[in-house]
C-alpha cells in the first residue's frame, strides 16, 4: 500500500473548497437576468381546485409570469413517473396513478403545487402570490395506511381502487404457515416504522436556462443522479430531447435518497424558463422541503418469528402496509418491496420465510428510498423479533444470534437473496470485545444506584448494497439497469481524468477514486481530477445511492483502467522495441523483464499522443478508455452494532451512553470516509429511534412541518463512537467491495430499540423513543403495580 | 417577510413617539424571535422601529439589594456578567441556556419580555426572583406584567427599559427541552429570598408562565427538594401537544422543581 | 406595500461595503446575493440549523436572523475571509480536513465560524461534553458530530499554540 493508495486515509481533496466556502452548490449559482419562482401549495391535503384567479397578479411588482396546472397540462407535456413497475400477488400491475408537476384538477397533499409565480425578486414572486386565489372544494383526507383501504375512505386516484397500489409478496405462505405451527415458541410484534424527512442540510434547488438560439435547455439541479433526472425530464416528461437537455448536478449538500429522484420542482423551472425567456431559479426553503422532499420508512408491521426447541429459528411471517403517499415518487415501488423483503433472512438461516406488503396511497407527501431504504425496515423486522425472541426464551441474545448465523457461503435464502461471503460470528465477537459486553451487569448496577435504568442491545444487520445486476433487477420490474460507467481520460504528462456517473454528495469520490487510479497508474492523487454530476461532460451514469459508488462505480474504474493499461502496455512495447509479454507495469513503471529498459508512466503517456514510434494502423493514436460494469450479484455488507443507553425514569429522557460498531465492508478503500460514513449513518438511525418523527393530524396536516417540531439529531444527543471492522471479501467485484453507506442507518434504529425495551422491561413501545413516549410507557407499566400496592 | 419601513430612533422617546404615530409599529430589539416569525410569514409589521442605536438601554449595576439589567443587554452578556454571577448567579447561569450561543449573541433580555413566549425561559426568572420591569412609564411587578400567553401588561407605547432583579443566592432554574425546538417543554425556577419562596415554571402552562403556590408553601416549611417528594400539579390548564402531553408537562414540573430546589443548596441530583 | 431601499455600510473580511437595499434584506442575503460571498448557506427558515454563523464585530451570529441595515457599521467576518485568501488555513479549517470534519460540506462553513467563537469564549483545552452543548445552534446530517467534535478539539488546540491536529502529531 502506498501513501495515497487503497486503504490510506487519504485527506479528502474536496475539502479545499469547502472549508474555505468555496463549494458550488445550486444556490450558489447565479445565472445572468435569472428569475425567482415561487410555489402556491395547497394548504388542504385534499381538495378539488374548483378555480384560481390570478387577474390580481398582474399590476404586483416584478411579476413575469403566472401560470396555473391546467396552462400546464395545455403543453401536453407528459407525468412524473415511477420507474419500477412491481406486479401484485395476482400477476396485475402496480396501480400508478398520473403525477403531474403542477396539479390541476385536485390537491392531494399539503404541499402538492396548484400555481407558481416568477418574478424578478424571490419577494415580489411571494408578494404576487399572495394575490392569487385558488378557490377550494375541500374533500375527506386519508392519512393513515392502515385506514387507507377500509370502505369508505376517501379514494386519492381513479387508477387505484380502494387506494392499493398492490399486494405484493414473497416467499412460501404454506411452508412458513406450517413453520408456525409446528414451532416451540413463537415471538409475535406488531410496530410501526415511523415516517421520516430525510433533512439534507442543502434544501433542493434548481435552475433552469433556456438557450433560444440552439433551442436547448441546461438545469443545475441538486440531484444525485444527474443522467436519469436528464432521462425521465426528456423521455418520459418530454421536455426536450436528451441532446438538448443538460443537468448539471454541482456540490450537493447531502442526499440521503431524497435527491435521487424527479421532482415537479426542476420541470417546472424548465418549462417556465423556456415560456419565459430568462433563467428561472428555485431554492427549496426548509419548511417547503418538508411538504416537498420524498418522505422515507412508514411501515405498519406484524411480524412472528418461530423457533424450535433448540433456539433455532424455523419461519418468519412478515405482514407490512406500507404509506407510499400521494404520488408514487421515482422508485417508491421498489423500496418496501425489493430492498426490504429480500433482506428478511437477516444473517439468519431461516428455511421458510413469507411476506406480504400492501401498498397504499395517502393524503401525505410521496415516500421513496432514504438511507437504507427498505433494509433498515427488514433489519428492524428480524433484529427486534431475534432479541425478543431470546429474551422471551430467556436465552443471551448473543447466543441465539449465533446459533442461528448462516456459517457456509454462498447461501441461498428463501427470499431470492444469495449472500456471497461473510463471517457474521467475527462480527459479534470483536464488538462484544470492544463494547466490553461482559461487564454490562456491573454498569446496570452502577447506574441503578443513580435511579437510573440501563439497557444494552444488539442489531446484527445485513444489507444488500452494489445496486445491481440489470438483467435481475429488469426481471423484477426496473426500468432501467443498474450498471455504471467510467471514462479514464490520461493526458500526454500522464496526469488523468477520470469520468464517472456516480455523483458525490458528501462520500468523498474525489479522493476515493483518485486513490484507486493513483495506485493503479503510480501517479499521485493530485494528478488525477475526478470529473462527475454534468450530463456534457460524463455520457452517461446511473448516480450515487444505495452504496452503489464503491462497489459498482469504482469496478467501472477498474475496468477501464485494465484497457488503458493493456493498450499502454502496447504502445510501451513498441517504445521500448521488446515484446508486450515481456513487459511488467508495476508503481508507475514499465519495464522489460530481465532487462534494465524501462519508461515511467508519463513517457508512455507522451508516447502514446506523440504516436511517433507505433504503428497507427494497428494501435490508435492517445490513451482514453471507458467502461460499463454491470455487477454480477448485489453485495452483503453486515455487521454488528450494540448500544447502550440508560434512561432517566423520571423524565423518560434517554442517553446512549456507548456505541460499538463492527462492520464488513470488503475492501475499504479510505478507512477514515469509511468510518465517518458509519457515524453518519448511525445518527440518522439514533435520529429515528430517539428523535424523529413526521406527524400527521387527521386532516393531513403536517404537524412536524419545520426543526420547531421536527427533532433533528445535534451534538449532544449523540455519543462519540467505537468503530472497528472484520473483512470477507466480496466475491462478485473486482475490487472485493461491499459499501459503507447506509450500514449505520440500518443497524441503529433495532439496536436503539432493542437497548431502550432490555431497560424498561417492555416491548410496547414504538419509534421514536421519546422522553414523552418513555415516560408514558413506564407510567403504564407502573399503574396496575400501583393499584395493588 | 412582507415589506416594513424601517425606522432607527436613538433616545427612547423618539422611538415611543414613532409606536404613538404608528400603531402598527412593532419594537425590534435582538430580533431572535420577531424575524423568524416574520421570515415565515406569521407576522407582517408595516413599522419595524429597530433599537439598536436607542442610547441608554444596555448595561448591568449592582444597585444595593438587586442588580439592573438594561432592556437591550444580550443573554451573553448576562451569562458572562461577573456582577450577576455574583449575585444571582442562577439568573447568569439561565441566560446561558437560553437558545445557542449566536442566538444569545443577540437576543436581549427586554425582547424576551416584553414578547412572553410561553416556552421562553426569562419570564420564570422574572417571576420565581420577583423582578421589576422598569419601562418608560411605570415600574411593573413581575407577577403583574405576565398576562397571559404572549401577552404583557405593557400599554401600546410602553418600552422596557430596564429589569431589575433582588439578590438571591439560593436559586435555581431547571430546563427539560423540547428536543425539536430546543426552547423549554417545562422550565422551573425557584428561588429563596429571605423567607419567601417562588417557584415559577414556564412552558408547562396554556397561559403562560405561573407560579406554584402548593410548591411555594411545601419549601417555606424546608427548603429541601424532599418537601416537594409526591408531589405534582394537576394536568388541567397544561399544554399539550405532539412534544408533551398535560399529564407529562405536570409530572415534568415536580421533576424540575425537585431538582431546581436540589441545585438551589448545593446539592444536584444526578 | 413597497420598501424603502435604505442605505448600508460594514466591513466585510476587512473590506468596505455600502449597499442600498430593501430594509427585509437579511445579513445572509446581503452577503451572499450582494456581495456573492457565498459560503455562507442557508439550510432553515427558523434559526436553528447554523449553516449561516458569520462573526459580526467578533461574535458568532446567525445571519438568517439579523437584518442587515440594523447592523450598519459593523465588522462581519465570514468564512471566506477567515485566512488570507492566499495564505494558509485557518488552524480550524485545517483541523476540519485533518480530522475528516466534513461530508458534504454545507454545514461546514457556520460549524468553523461556531468552532472559532467556541475557542474565543471558552478557550484551547475543550472537553467533547463542553464542544457538543456549543454545538446547540449547529445541525449536521452526514457526520453524525463524531469527527466534528474531534476537529473542534484539536483545532483549539492548535489556535492556543499547542500541538497540532492529531494526524500531524503522529
Amino acid at each position: 500500500m502506498s501513501g495515497t493508495g487503497i486503504g490510506a486515509a487519504v485527506r479528502r481533496k474536496e475539502d479545499q473548497r469547502f472549508i474555505t466556502g468555496k463549494g458550488q452548490y445550486t444556490d450558489d449559482v447565479a445565472r445572468h437576468g435569472q428569475a425567482a419562482i415561487y410555489f402556491i401549495r395547497s394548504p388542504h391535503a385534499h381538495a378539488k381546485i374548483k378555480k384560481i384567479d390570478t387577474s390580481r397578479t398582474e399590476k404586483m411588482p416584478g411579476v413575469v409570469g403566472v401560470f396555473t396546472g391546467a396552462q400546464f397540462a395545455e403543453d401536453k407535456l407528459g407525468n412524473l413517473i415511477c420507474g419500477w413497475t412491481v406486479l401484485s400477488k395476482d400477476g396485475s400491475p402496480m396501480k400508478m396513478a398520473p403525477h403531474a408537476a403542477i396539479a390541476a384538477g385536485k390537491a392531494n397533499h399539503v404541499g402538492d403545487a396548484v400555481a407558481v409565480v416568477i418574478a424578478d425578486t424571490l419577494a415580489q414572486a411571494k408578494d404576487a402570490a399572495e394575490k392569487v386565489v385558488v378557490d377550494y372544494d375541500v374533500l375527506p383526507a386519508v392519512v393513515d395506511p392502515m385506514k387507507a383501504t377500509a370502505k369508505g375512505a376517501p379514494l386519492i386516484h381513479e387508477a387505484a381502487p380502494n387506494n392499493t397500489i398492490y399486494n405484493w409478496h414473497i416467499g412460501d405462505a404454506d411452508a412458513t404457515n406450517v413453520a408456525l405451527k409446528n414451532a416451540k415458541h413463537v415471538t409475535t410484534l406488531e410496530f410501526v416504522n415511523n415516517r421520516l424527512v430525510p433533512n439534507a442540510m442543502e434544501p433542493r434547488a434548481a435552475i433552469a436556462e433556456y438557450d433560444a438560439a440552439s433551442g436547448s435547455l441546461t438545469l443545475w439541479n441538486a440531484s444525485q443522479n444527474p443522467h436519469v433526472a436528464r432521462l425521465v425530464i426528456s423521455a418520459f416528461v418530454g421536455m426536450a430531447p436528451e441532446n438538448k437537455l443538460r443537468v448539471i448536478a454541482p456540490d450537493v449538500g447531502g442526499g440521503f435518497g431524497s435527491k435521487i429522484f424527479i421532482y415537479p420542482e426542476e420541470v417546472v423551472c424548465l418549462w417556465a424558463a423556456r415560456k419565459l425567456h430568462r433563467p428561472v431559479k428555485w431554492t427549496c426553503e426548509r419548511s417547503e422541503s418538508f411538504l416537498t422532499d420524498a418522505h422515507g420508512r412508514d411501515h405498519v408491521t406484524r411480524a412472528q418469528m418461530a423457533f424450535d426447541a433448540e433456539g433455532k429459528i424455523i419461519g418468519l411471517k412478515v405482514h407490512t402496509t406500507a404509506n407510499l403517499g400521494a404520488y408514487m415518487s421515482t422508485f417508491s415501488s421498489a423500496v418496501p418491496t425489493f430492498l426490504y423483503a429480500t433482506l428478511l433472512s437477516g444473517q439468519y438461516a431461516i428455511p421458510h420465510i413469507y411476506c406480504e406488503v400492501d401498498a397504499v396511497y395517502t393524503n401525505t407527501v410521496p415516500v421513496d428510498a432514504y438511507r437504507g431504504a427498505g433494509r433498515p425496515e427488514a433489519t428492524f423486522v428480524v433484529e427486534r423479533l431475534v432479541e425478543v425472541g431470546a429474551r422471551e426464551l430467556g436465552v443471551s441474545p448473543a447466543d441465539l444470534r449465533k446459533k442461528n448465523f448462516v456459517k457456509t457461503f454462498p447461501y441461498q435464502t428463501s427470499v431470492a437473496s444469495l449472500y456471497d461471503a461473510g463471517d457474521y460470528n467475527a462480527s459479534l465477537q470483536k464488538a462484544l470485545q470492544i463494547h466490553d459486553y461482559k461487564d454490562f451487569g456491573k454498569r446496570k448496577r452502577e447506574s441503578e444506584r443513580h435511579g437510573k435504568l440501563r439497557g444494552i442491545g444488539f442489531a446484527n444487520y445485513i444489507e444488500a448494497c452494489g445496486v445491481a445486476p440489470s438483467s435481475l433487477v429488469g426481471q423484477l420490474g426496473a426500468g432501467v439497469g443498474l450498471w455504471e460507467s467510467a471514462e479514464v481520460r490520461v493526458n500526454p504528462t500522464g496526469s488523468v481524468e477520470l469520468l464517472t456517473g456516480c455523483h458525490q454528495h458528501g462520500q468523498g469520490h474525489e479522493t476515493t477514486f483518485a486513490q484507486l487510479v493513483a495506485e493503479r497508474l503510480g501517479i499521485t492523487i493530485d494528478q488525477v481530477n475526478v470529473v462527475h454530476g454534468d450530463t456534457d461532460k460524463v455520457q452517461f451514469g446511473m448516480g450515487t445511492y444505495g452504496s452503489r459508488s464503491g462497489a459498482v462505480g469504482m469496478s467501472a474504474v477498474v475496468k477501464a483502467l485494465d484497457k488503458v493499461e493493456a493498450k499502454a502496455k502496447k504502445i510501451a512495447a513498441h517504445l521500448m522495441e521488446a515484446a508486450e509479454s515481456d513487459l511488467v507495469f508495476k508503481d508507475g513503471k514499465f519495464t522489460v523483464a530481465g532487462t534494465d529498459k524501462s519508461l515511467a508512466w508519463g513517457e508512455v503517456a507522451l508516447g502514446a499522443y506523440v504516436a511517433h514510434k507505433f504503428p497507427t494502423s494497428e494501435i490508435e493514436p492517445g490513451l482514453k478508455e471507458s467502461a460499463f460494469y454491470d455487477p454480477t450479484n448485489f453485495t452483503f455488507p453486515a455487521g454488528c452494532h450494540i448500544c447502550e443507553v440508560e434512561i432517566d425514569p423520571e423524565t423518560g429522557h434517554t442517553e446512549i451512553m456507548s456505541w460499538t460498531a463492527v462492520d464488513d465492508f470488503g475492501t475499504v478503500i479510505n478507512p477514515m470516509i469509511v468510518e465517518g460514513q458509519v457515524h453518519g449513518g448511525v445518527a440518522q438511525g439514533v435520529g429515528q429511534a430517539l428523535l424523529e418523527h413526521t406527524v400527521y393530524d387527521t386532516n393531513g396536516q403536517l404537524v412536524t412541518g419545520s426543526y420547531m417540531d421536527y427533532a433533528m439529531p445535534r451534538a449532544d444527543d449523540l455519543p462519540s463512537f467505537k468503530v472497528d471492522t472484520t473483512f470477507t471479501k466480496c466475491p462478485s467485484n473486482p475490487l472485493g467491495i461491499k459499501g459503507c453507506g447506509e450500514a449505520g442507518a440500518i443497524a441503529a434504529p433495532a439496536a436503539v430499540m432493542n437497548a431502550i425495551t432490555n431497560a424498561i422491561g417492555t416491548e410496547k413501545i414504538d419509534m421514536p423513543a421519546t422522553p414523552q413516549n418513555i415516560w408514558a410507557t413506564l407510567q403504564k407499566m407502573n399503574r396496575p403495580q400501583q393499584a395493588a400496592a | 417577510m412582507y415589506a416594513f419601513t424601517l425606522h432607527r430612533p436613538e433616545t427612547v422617546r423618539q422611538a415611543a413617539g414613532l409606536l404613538t404615530k404608528n400603531e402598527d409599529g412593532k419594537l425590534l430589539a435582538g430580533g431572535q424571535t420577531l424575524l423568524p416569525t416574520m421570515k415565515l410569514r406569521l407576522a407582517g409589521p408595516p413599522q419595524i422601529i429597530d433599537m439598536t442605536k436607542v442610547e441608554g438601554l444596555t448595561g448591568i449595576e449592582e444597585s444595593g439589594r438587586g442588580v439592573t439589567i438594561g432592556a437591550m443587554t444580550r443573554h451573553y452578556e448576562v451569562n458572562g456578567s461577573p456582577v450577576v454571577q455574583q449575585a444571582i448567579p442562577a439568573l447568569a447561569k439561565m441566560a446561558g441556556m437560553i437558545g445557542d450561543p449566536a442566538v444569545r449573541h443577540r437576543g436581549t433580555i427586554g425582547g424576551s419580555i416584553a414578547n412572553n413566549d410561553p416556552n421562553a425561559d426569562y419570564p420564570a426568572a422574572c417571576m420565581a426572583l420577583g423582578a421589576t420591569i422598569i419601562t418608560n412609564k411605570r415600574r411593573i411587578k413581575a407577577d403583574d406584567f405576565f398576562t397571559g400567553m404572549f401577552s404583557t401588561a405593557l400599554g401600546p407605547t410602553e418600552i422596557i427599559t430596564k429589569v431589575s432583579f433582588p439578590i438571591a443566592k439560593k436559586a435555581a432554574y431547571q430546563k427539560f427541552r423540547n428536543q425539536a425546538s430546543r426552547f423549554a417543554l417545562v422550565g422551573v425556577f425557584v428561588a429563596k429570598r429571605g423567607s419567601e419562596i417562588r417557584v415559577a415554571v414556564t412552558g408547562a402552562g396554556s397561559n403562560g408562565v405561573f407560579r406554584v403556590p402548593s410548591f411555594e408553601e411545601a419549601l417555606k416549611k424546608r427548603f429541601s427538594p424532599k418537601s416537594l417528594e409526591g408531589m405534582t400539579i394537576p394536568a388541567d390548564g397544561m399544554n399539550s401537544d405532539i412534544h408533551g402531553s398535560a399529564e407529562y408537562r405536570a409530572h415534568l414540573v415536580g421533576v424540575l422543581a425537585r431538582r431546581a430546589v436540589a441545585d438551589a443548596i448545593g446539592k444536584p441530583i444526578a | 406595500m413597497a420598501s424603502t431601499e435604505m442605505t448600508v455600510s460594514m466591513t466585510v473580511n476587512g473590506k468596505p461595503i455600502t449597499a442600498t437595499i430593501d430594509p427585509r434584506t437579511l445579513l445572509v442575503q446581503l452577503l451572499r446575493e450582494n456581495l456573492r460571498l457565498t459560503g455562507t448557506h442557508v439550510g432553515c427558515d427558523t434559526s436553528q440549523c447554523g449553516a449561516c454563523v458569520v462573526h459580526v464585530n467578533g461574535q458568532a451570529i446567525k445571519s438568517c436572523t439579523a437584518l442587515a441595515l440594523t447592523l450598519d457599521g459593523a465588522d462581519v467576518l465570514t468564512i471566506e475571509g477567515l485566512a488570507p485568501a492566499d495564505g494558509p488555513l485557518h488552524p480550524m479549517q485545517e483541523a476540519f480536513r485533518e480530522n475528516h470534519g466534513l461530508q458534504c460540506g454545507f454545514c461546514t462553513p457556520g460549524m468553523i465560524m461556531t468552532a472559532v467563537d467556541i475557542v474565543r469564549r471558552k478557550g484551547h483545552d475543550l472537553e467533547d461534553r463542553t464542544i457538543r452543548e456549543e454545538l446547540e445552534g449547529n445541525i449536521c446530517r452526514c457526520t453524525g458530530y463524531h469527527n466534528i467534535v474531534k476537529a473542534i478539539a484539536a483545532g483549539a488546540k492548535t489556535m492556543g499554540g499547542g500541538a497540532p491536529t492529531s494526524q500531524a502529531a503522529e
